[in-house]
């Protein structure tokens, strides 16, 4: 794989075509997961191991799969490959997914796994594959990430709840003074999609600022009716 | 002359499609299979455990010493505990001697339905203990069945059971006060507690009933 692949991979998975803000997959566990910031994380952790693996699975057995019934393979691979990481997770890390339990089977209904093997593990090697699907999670993690801090921070005012279950010892952080109202849109799913929102305007901001300023100046237009 | 090639007819198609699809069934099931029976001792060994933590909130550790859930007596009909199927009777024992029982319970009237209890009663009857393990009660309301939840932490509202002995008690002490009773509540959340503690003493009064068949050991 050469540098130039695997740069090309990485901004596409973590920018170009970042799943949450581009794509627009995997809304419903996303609405329900970004209540705060550590769950938004825990689940794109979990998500990155499985699009990882399922990259990997499918991408070997690319040219196994007759095209007609890809769909029922692919879901047949990544449905158990994340049952045997649930219980692997189960019976090796129990504490961790005690946190993460329910968010595990999630994944499966997630469209972005079967989405990105479909577009690309389907037609590329195992390696490639395997830094796609890092790669989209890494860009979950980053947006889901930022969009459960910013509920997190706007609906009740602190940072990091939650983060004693997976690091234990560590206490969330209170950001607004401990008798903020909390603001509760910002907590249900309606806040969550405008929150949403505004980070895709943001991203598509950037962008449009970015192509700006790379097309040269265009020439003065010439006077019209000039005179002679 | 070269033979001329047959082209792949689709009813040869969807068998051999079929046939692909079958092994792949197979394998992936296979592998399911396989890592379910590979996890199974570590996952049942982590449940035990958590169903111990759970039990050493209602009988410290140090009251017993034999393998608590593997000493049980099941009894069929255990309606009296709000169970649909048999229920299981822990005992603890220590030096032989029956120290305790742990059992569990169904308060079927909470607010939002039911509530699961685990209770220890010493070997005369008097209760050393009561937990809720699960419940969907009101956040902020009724929730404060649970200690965590609750906002005295000095003297939650479930430890009133402790040293308690039902069956001693008249009936009508078996409530909260705002109907007569003894138990404390919270102000605009008394459903939760009247149903936790209609089954507490329902509990007790169903191993009362069946102590014999408790005790009688396998």
């Amino acid at each position: 794989m050469t540098r130039d692949e695997f740069r090309q991979i990485a901004v596409n998975g973590v920018w170009k075509q970042n799943t949450s803000l581009v794509q627009i997959l995997g809304l419903c566990p996303l609405l329900a997961v970004t209540t705060n910031l550590v769950n938004g994380a825990m689940l794109s952790l979990a998500t990155i191991l499985v699009m990882a693996l399922s990259g990997i699975a499918i991408a070997t057995l690319r040219n196994l799969i007759p095209h007609e019934i890809r769909i029922p393979v692919f879901i047949l691979i990544v449905a158990t490959l994340v049952t045997v990481v649930d219980l692997l997770f189960n019976a090796n890390l129990h504490q961790l997914y005690l946190v993460l339990g329910i968010f595990i089977p999630l994944i499966v209904t997630n469209c972005i796994v079967l989405a990105r093997v479909e577009a690309f593990a389907n037609k590329n090697p195992p390696l490639q594959s395997m830094f796609d699907g890092i790669f989209m999670g890494v860009g979950m993690l980053w947006t889901l990430s930022l969009l459960g801090g910013l509920r997190e921070l706007i609906g009740k005012g602190t940072l990091f709840s939650g983060i004693d279950m997976v690091i234990p010892g560590l206490s969330p952080l209170q950001i607004f003074p401990a008798d903020y109202p909390g603001f509760l849109l910002a907590m249900l799913p309606p806040g969550a999609f405008i929150v949403l929102g505004c980070l895709i305007a943001w991203k598509n901001w950037i962008e449009a600022r970015a192509s700006a300023r790379r097309k040269p100046l265009s020439p003065a237009p010439a006077i019209a009716g000039g005179s002679h | 002359m070269t033979p001329p090639v047959k082209p792949i007819t689709a009813p040869r198609m969807a068998v051999r499609t079929a046939v692909i699809l079958f092994l792949f069934v197979v394998i992936f099931t296979a592998m399911l299979s396989g890592a379910y029976l590979w996890t199974l001792p570590s996952i049942e060994a982590a449940a035990a455990e958590e169903k111990m933590k759970l039990v050493d909130e209602v009988l410290p550790r140090d009251r017993y010493d034999n393998k608590l859930l593997g000493d049980f007596a099941t009894i069929e009909k255990a309606e009296g505990l709000g169970l649909d199927e048999p229920a299981r009777i822990y005992r603890a024992r220590k030096g032989g001697k029956l120290e305790a029982l742990i059992l569990e319970a169904v308060a079927p009237d909470g607010y939002a339905g039911k509530i699961r209890l685990l209770l220890a009663l010493a070997a005369d009857g008097q209760i050393i203990g009561v937990r809720a393990i699960s419940h969907k009660e009101t956040p902020g309301l009724g929730d404060y069945i649970e200690p965590k939840k609750d906002r005295d932490k000095e003297h939650p509202w479930i430890a009133q059971f402790n040293g308690l002995s039902p069956s001693a008690a008249e009936e009508k002490d078996w409530k909260v006060k705002k109907d007569g009773g003894r138990f404390d509540s919270v102000a605009g959340a008394t459903v939760t507690p009247r149903a936790v503690i209609k089954a507490v003493r329902k509990a007790t009064l169903f191993v009362d009933a069946n102590r014999e068949k408790i005790l009688a050991s396998q």
